[in-house]
């Protein structure tokens, strides 16, 4: 176990550096040029070629590509144009709000997601499971930002019930201004997850070594426990893994829709106003994240399965 | 069903001195399909004596493992026992609760599976699935573990202490099989199931696992039903034989009179059919032509009839009987009341 888990953490390093490299290479790819942006129209040649060195954009790809490892490595981040302010300063800032946000959003959905696969495959056939279905599927179709749009016009608009915009201040108060927007993120992972874990929870069932456990006598309670749902669950697990990224992405129109501080909103106005530090400063935290989640999802399932813990 | 009323015997009632333990009447079992019922067992009537080896034969298809799984009421889904007693003691296990099924199983009755590769759960290690089985059992863990080590060192698993700690992924196929049968034997069963138990094994590991299973079942004394498509195996292990054929028993008996004295022209050609049984050298192994009737249309009569040499027209019209031969042997065929026999 310890083998593999220091092996898989090598190669999410190594994943995290490759995806860095790619991000830089893609940003000089697209048109318009940083240092025109920031000084406007009007700007003098020579005021652009000086912007263009203080940020490094003077030197060969390569070079800047490994100067900004260099930097990463201490900790670094680089600094806003705009602002001069430290690139981590302003990304940890906003940090803690997405984290947060994505974090009880999986939590709920996948709780729920796995209660909901679970029942509909022990009650496989009946009107319960039918209409746990029909509702899974619906929420799956429905994209996050549509179910955002729809939320804040329901309970927030007409029923008054909760806040729609900003992120609140104090315990109490940035709870209630995490309902809406969690509850848009999640709700299409419940269908996602109860319909992965009611498949494998059926094939589990199927499987020759639960009829054997059936032919000992043990109790239906017992082999759901003890020998179907650690198995039925790991496709779920994995696929939390890497939903994490997609939660960022659903994050981003969520947090614009709902005014609410995070990763996703500095994101986007960054990239409108191609501030090339911040946009990588904030992608780079974003990356290692979600590398890490895929790093815990797949140490969860080697902890789960022991013949995972075999191949990489 | 539009089959005659048979004439039903059994070898208790023919004054044999084996005592029965399972007593089965009548059985008949369909499968639901979407094109209508499969009839895949039809009036079988067997009967399991204490404390021997009872095998079941067939080729595949013909009912041998839906028997087995009727037997431990682990039938599919779409299975339904539609007629008949399977009696064992006071129940009848043809009718019978959930609940009464989960007392009887993993006491009474223990089974062995096909596929050792998958009949163990992967996430739980050897001894967590030795001691789940004994769940019944009012003793420390310890004692358990220690009944679980005893069972493995019956079976010859190398190391057992250590191998309580593996998972079955750690373990060879032959190994795993073991286990397999170190789990049945430990709950104490009166009547062990076991269905193709060597089929996904080598040569060399189906003979050690035939030995072991004799030498238990020589020591624990339960009855064993032994279901094969392998005829060298059943005649090496079994002391009855009860021969399938398209969801009936044809032929049934002692495996010495059977073998040696064939009495249905299935038995006969199945035994012809047996490369172990070819002396000369050839290349062309000998098979029984046709194929197995569709079972959601049993026709009338012989349900051997369409690949029997030896049809006639009775075949064609009268569903036979079970008529004796000499001993404990009786055979599904005309020909035996005949007397035109030619053994």
């Amino acid at each position: 176990m310890i083998y593999y888990a220091t092996q898989r953490f090598l190669l999410s390093v190594l994943i995290v550096i490759v995806a860095i490299s790619l991000l830089t290479l893609m940003l000089h790819v697209v048109p318009g040029d940083p240092a025109t942006m920031i000084l406007g129209p009007r700007a003098t040649p020579e005021l652009i070629e000086q912007t263009r060195v203080a940020m490094g954009l003077d030197q060969p790809l390569p070079v800047q590509i490994v100067k900004f490892f260099g930097r990463i490595l201490h900790g670094d981040l680089g600094t806003d144009v705009f602002t001069g302010r430290a690139v981590s300063d302003i990304v940890f800032e906003q940090l803690p709000y997405t984290l947060v946000l994505i974090a009880v959003s999986i939590l709920w959905s996948s709780v729920l997601g796995i209660v909901l696969g679970c029942y509909s495959a022990l009650r496989a056939g009946t009107w319960l499971d039918t209409l746990s279905g029909i509702l899974s599927v619906g929420t799956i179709s429905i994209p996050a930002f549509v179910m955002a749009l729809y939320a804040v016009l329901i309970f927030a608009v007409s029923l008054g019930w909760l806040p729609a915009i900003g992120a609140g201040e104090g315990f109490f108060d940035s709870a209630m201004h995490l309902i809406l927007p969690a509850f848009a993120i999640g709700i299409s992972w419940v269908g996602y997850i109860a319909r992965m874990v009611r498949a494998s929870m059926l094939e589990v069932m199927g499987a020759p070594h639960v009829r054997m456990a059936r032919s000992f006598g043990l109790t239906e309670a017992r082999i759901v426990r003890a020998y179907i749902l650690r198995i039925a669950v790991q496709p779920a697990v994995t696929l939390l893994g890497t939903g994490v990224a997609h939660l960022f992405s659903a994050a981003v129109f969520v947090e614009v829709i709902f005014a609410r501080p995070g990763i996703g909103a500095l994101i986007v106005s960054s990239v409108n106003e191609r501030n090339y530090p911040i946009i990588l400063g904030a992608v780079l935290v974003t990356t290692a994240i979600i590398v890490l989640a895929t790093l815990l999802s797949d140490l969860t399932v080697a902890l789960l399965d022991p013949r995972q813990r075999e191949a990489l | 069903m539009s089959e005659q009323k048979l004439m039903h015997s059994s070898n208790a009632m023919r004054g044999d001195d084996h005592v029965p333990l399972m007593l089965i009447e009548e059985l008949s079992v369909d499968f639901s399909t979407a094109r209508g019922p499969i009839h895949a067992l039809r009036h079988i009537s067997l009967e399991v004596a204490a404390g021997r080896i009872l095998g079941l034969v067939g080729e595949s298809g013909c009912g041998k493992s839906s028997l087995a799984y009727s037997l431990i009421g682990l039938l599919a889904g779409n299975a339904r026992i539609t007629h008949g007693v399977i009696r064992l003691g006071d129940d009848d296990l043809a009718h019978l609760s959930a609940a009464r099924w989960r007392e009887l199983r993993g006491k009474r009755i223990a089974m062995i599976f096909q596929d050792p590769m998958t009949s163990l759960n992967p996430v739980r290690t050897i001894g967590q699935q030795m001691m789940d089985i004994q769940y019944r059992e009012r003793i420390t863990r310890a004692e358990k573990r220690k009944f679980a080590v005893d069972f493995l060192a019956q079976v010859r698993i190398p190391d057992p202490e250590a191998r309580l700690d593996s998972y079955p992924h750690e373990l060879s196929g032959g190994m795993r099989q073991r286990v397999c049968i170190a789990m049945a034997l430990l709950t104490r069963p009166d009547l062990l199931i076991a269905d193709e138990p060597t089929t996904a094994l080598d040569a060399t590991l189906e003979v050690q696992i035939i030995h072991l299973l004799r030498e238990l079942q020589q020591k624990f004394g339960c009855s064993v039903i032994f279901v094969s498509h392998h005829l060298g195996t059943v005649a090496e292990l079994c002391d009855d034989v009860a021969v399938m054929y398209a969801g009936e028993v044809v032929e049934q008996g002692s495996v010495d009179e059977i073998f040696r004295q064939p009495a249905h022209p299935y038995t006969q050609a199945l035994l012809e059919c047996d490369p172990g049984s070819i002396r000369e050298a050839t290349r062309i192994l000998p098979t029984i032509p046709g194929g197995l009737p569709d079972l959601r249309q049993v026709p009338t009569g012989c349900i051997f009839q369409d690949r029997c040499p030896q049809v006639f027209e009775r075949c064609r019209r009268e569903h036979p009987g079970f008529h004796l031969g000499e001993r404990t042997q009786m055979a599904r065929c005309h020909l035996i009341e005949q007397g035109e026999m030619t053994p």
